[in-house]
C-alpha cells in the first residue's frame, strides 16, 4: 500500500489532464514567501501540510494567506508540526479559488462484488464516512468495459449539475477511471472537487498504490508511506514485518497464524509487539535477519510459533540456535517456541539442549512466552 | 464425489521448472494426484519428476487431457498463464503464486468466469481431497481420509487446524484453501454451497480472516442455505485498525471487517463460533456426536 501525500497524487492527476489549482511544493517559510510572488502562486492562497493523515483542517495543519508575510508565516507555523504522528516536512502552496459548490468522487475496490466501484456524492469536503448512505451513488464498474456514458451521466444527475460545468465533470469521471486503472491505484479520491465557474478542480487528492503492482511502476517504490525505518529494513530484505504497540515479538510462517497467535497472547494478557512472518522460508539466512531485525525492536520476550508442514522443524531449530547466537550480546530476548509437524520431536530436543523453551501446546506456550516478557497470565477466558 | 477434485482430476504445473513447481509436482504425486503435464515455455521435452513438459496450456491439454492447472509462475506472468490455461479449456485453475496485482486478479477472475472456469487463490494453498487428488500445497502429512470440510483463507494455520483435526481421530472430506488477497477466484459464499451439497462432507469447518466482508457475506449465506453445521474461527481479533497483518486483505478499514462483526454474524447465522484455533477439534466433535454421524 503505497500512499500517496496530496501533492504527489497532484502530480499523477496533472499527467491524467485533471484540472488542478496552481500550486507550488516548499519545504521553508521561505520558499513558501517566494511562492507568492509575482508570476507564481496567486493571493490569496491556502497552505497544506503535506501529511497522510485526514483531516488537516481541522488539526491546524491547512491555514490561509493574501501577502507573502502571512504565506512565510503560515509556513513556519506548520512546518515541523507532529501531525498524528507525522512531522510535516512538505507544504502545497495552493492559489484559493472561488468555489461555489463541493464534491465528492472516488473510485476504489469492492471486493465482494469484485469490481472498481465508483462512488460520488454531493456533499463533498466532508469525511464520506459521515454522509449518509443515500447521499452516496454507487457504482460498480466492470473492468473491462470500464465507465460508461450512462455510469457518468448517474454521478451528473446526481451532482445536479448541467451545461458546461457538467461536460466538464463528464472528462473528469473519465481521468479518475484512468487514473485508477492505468496506475493500479487502490483509491483514487477526490474531496473536495470543486466547482469554480463551468469547471470541476481537485482541490485534494488521496491516491494509494498497491505495492504488489509497482513491478510497473518503479517510481513509487521510492516513496517513502507510513513504514517505520524497521519495517522499511524489513520491506527491503522481503520478510513480512509489521510493529505494533505492545512488547512481545512473534515470529510465525504465514499471515493467518501469526494473526491467531497475536490473538492468543493478548488472550493471556500479553501485549503483542513487532510480528514477523517468516511465510514460507526456512532458509537459514533468512531466519537470521528475521532474528537480528527483531532483536533491534527490543522485545521483552519473543514467542516463535511455527507449524512444520512441508519444512521440517528439526532444520527450523538448528537454523534458530545459530541465528541465536548471532543476535549480539546486548539485544539477546527470552525466546520461548512453539513447534508442530515433521520431526517435531527432535526440533523440540534441539531448542532445549540450547536453553530455549520449547513445547508442542500453542495455549501452555503462548502462556509462557506472556510470563517472559514479565506480564502477569490471564485466565483465557473470553470476556 | 468430493469437492471440485477426485481421482478423475488430471493436474498441469504451471512453472513445473521452477523451483517451487518441481516441489510441489513431487508431493502433488505423493499425495496419488495425476499430475499429468508441465508447462514452461521453451522446455518442451524435458521431464520432471517423471512428467512431461509442454510448452504450452493447449499442448499439454491435447497430449495428456489436463483438466485442472497449479500455477507458480511469477507475479508479473500469473495474468498471462492464467489466461492461457482458460483457454486450452481447464476449468479448475488453482493459483499458488502470491503478489499478484489485483487489478489483474479482476481480469483474471471475470474472464475465467465468462469462459466458465474457476479460479481458487491466488496466494492460496490450494485444494485437497484426501485418497483422491491434491491441486497445490498443502502438505501431505496432515490428512486423513473422514468427513469434515475444511475452508479458509488463510495457508499454514489451515495446515496447523487440518492436522489438529487429523489428530483428533477425525478426518477430512475436502479442504480447501481459499487465499488472504482482496480479490480471490472463489470466496466462502462460493465454496460453501459445494461443501453444502458434498455427499461426503458431514460438517463444515471455516477459517476467516479479518478484513473485507467475506466472512459476514459467508454468515449469509450460511443462514438461508447450509443446513449442515458449520464451525466458525476468524483470526486477527487483536489487530489494530489501519495495519495491514501479513495477507493483503487483512486489513481493518474504516471500521469495516473487525473479527467482532464477523464472529456476531456467524454466530447469528447459527455456526458454532470458536476464539482459539485449538479449540475446533472438539468443537466438530461434539457436533458430530450431537448429529450421530461421527
Amino acid at each position: 500500500m503505497v500512499k500517496l501525500t496530496e501533492w504527489r497524487g497532484k502530480e499523477i492527476f496533472r499527467k491524467y489532464g485533471v484540472s488542478l489549482p496552481r500550486g507550488q511544493v516548499v519545504r521553508s517559510p521561505e520558499e513558501a514567501e517566494r511562492a507568492v510572488q509575482a508570476g507564481g502562486v496567486p493571493l490569496p492562497c491556502v497552505i497544506k501540510a503535506q501529511v497522510l493523515a485526514g483531516g488537516r483542517g481541522k488539526g491546524g495543519a491547512v491555514r490561509f494567506a493574501s501577502t507573502g508575510a502571512e504565506a512565510r508565516e503560515a509556513a513556519r507555523a506548520i512546518l515541523g508540526l507532529d501531525f498524528q504522528g507525522e512531522k510535516v516536512r512538505e507544504l502545497l502552496v495552493e492559489e484559493k479559488l472561488a468555489i461555489t459548490r463541493e464534491l465528492y468522487v472516488s473510485m476504489t475496490l469492492d471486493r465482494s462484488q469484485r469490481q472498481p466501484v465508483l462512488m460520488a456524492s454531493g456533499s463533498g469536503g466532508v469525511e464520506i464516512e459521515n454522509v449518509p448512505d443515500e447521499q452516496i451513488t454507487r457504482i460498480p464498474v466492470h473492468p473491462f468495459e470500464g465507465l460508461s456514458g450512462f455510469h457518468k451521466r448517474r454521478v451528473i444527475r446526481a451532482w445536479g449539475l448541467s451545461g458546461p460545468v457538467a461536460r466538464s465533470a463528464d472528462a473528469l469521471l473519465d481521468r479518475v477511471w484512468e487514473v485508477f486503472q492505468k496506475e493500479d491505484a487502490e483509491l483514487v479520491e477526490i474531496n473536495p472537487l470543486a466547482v469554480v465557474g463551468d469547471a470541476v478542480v481537485a482541490l485534494d487528492a488521496k491516491v494509494i498504490i498497491e505495492d504488489d503492482a509497482t513491478f510497473r511502476h518503479p517510481q513509487y517504490a521510492e516513496v517513502l508511506d507510513d513504514r517505520t525505518p524497521l519495517e522499511e529494513i524489513a520491506r527491503e530484505k522481503e520478510i513480512a514485518f509489521v510493529q505494533l504497540d505492545g512488547d512481545i515479538g512473534v515470529i510465525a510462517n504465514g499471515a493467518g497464524i501469526t494473526m491467531a497467535t497475536l490473538d492468543v497472547l493478548q488472550q493471556f494478557g500479553g501485549r503483542p509487539g513487532v510480528f514477523l512472518d517468516l511465510g514460507g522460508t526456512d532458509d537459514p539466512a533468512k531466519v537470521t535477519e528475521a532474528f537480528l531485525l527483531m532483536a533491534r525492536a527490543h522485545p521483552k520476550s519473543v514467542f516463535l510459533n511455527i507449524f512444520g508442514g512441508v519444512t521440517r522443524c528439526d532444520t527450523v531449530a538448528k537454523g534458530l540456535v545459530a541465528a541465536m547466537t548471532q543476535v549480539p550480546e546486548g539485544e539477546r530476548f527470552p525466546l520461548v517456541a512453539r513447534i508442530r509437524g515433521n520431526n517435531e520431536a527432535e526440533g523440540i530436543e534441539i531448542l532445549k539442549a540450547a536453553g530455549i523453551t520449547a513445547r508442542r501446546e500453542l495455549k501452555e506456550s503462548a502462556q509462557a512466552a506472556v510470563a517472559a516478557a514479565g506480564y502477569t497470565v490471564r485466565d483465557g477466558a473470553v470476556p | 464425489m468430493s469437492v471440485l477434485v477426485d481421482s478423475d482430476t488430471k493436474v498441469v504445473v504451471q512453472g513445473i521448472t521452477g523451483h517451487q513447481g518441481t516441489v510441489h509436482a513431487r508431493q502433488m504425486l505423493a499425495f496419488g494426484t495425476k499430475v499429468v503435464a508441465g508447462v514452461t515455455p521453451g522446455k518442451a521435452g524435458s521431464v520432471v519428476e517423471g512428467v512431461p513438459v509442454f510448452d504450452s496450456v493447449a499442448d499439454s491439454v491435447a497430449k495428456t487431457g489436463a483438466n485442472a492447472t497449479t500455477i507458480f509462475v511469477p507475479a508479473p506472468f500469473a495474468k498471462d498463464a492464467l489466461l492461457e490455461a482458460v483457454d486450452a479449456g481447464i476449468r479448475l485453475c488453482v493459483i499458488v503464486t502470491e503478489h499478484i496485482p489485483f487489478h489483474d486478479m479482476l481480469t483474471m477472475y471475470h474472464y475465467a468466469r465468462l469462459r466458465g472456469a474457476r479460479i481458487i487463490g491466488p496466494n492460496c494453498p490450494g485444494i485437497a481431497s484426501p485418497g483422491k487428488a491434491k491441486v497445490g500445497i498443502i502438505p501431505n502429512v496432515v490428512f486423513r481420509p473422514g468427513r469434515v470440510g475444511v475452508v479458509s483463507r488463510s495457508g499454514t494455520l489451515t495446515y496447523e487446524i487440518v492436522n489438529a483435526i487429523k489428530e483428533h481421530g477425525l478426518g477430512q472430506s475436502t479442504c480447501l484453501g481459499l487465499g488472504g488477497d482482496p480479490v480471490v477466484g472463489t470466496s466462502f459464499v462460493d465454496a460453501l454451497p459445494l461443501f453444502e451439497q458434498d455427499p461426503e462432507t458431514d460438517l463444515v469447518v471455516m477459517v476467516g480472516e479479518i478484513g473485507g466482508t467475506a466472512e459476514e457475506d459467508a454468515a449469509e449465506y450460511i443462514r438461508h442455505h447450509v443446513r449442515k453445521p458449520v464451525v466458525a474461527y476468524v483470526a486477527g481479533r487483536s489487530a489494530p485498525p489501519g495495519k495491514r497483518m501479513g495477507h493483503a486483505g487483512a486489513i481493518i478499514a474504516r471500521g469495516k471487517g473487525t473479527a467482532q462483526s464477523k464472529l456476531s454474524a456467524l454466530e447469528a447465522a447459527g455456526a458454532t463460533v470458536v476464539t482459539f484455533p485449538y479449540e475446533i477439534p472438539d468443537a466438530v466433535a461434539q457436533l458430530l456426536r450431537d448429529r450421530g454421524t461421527r
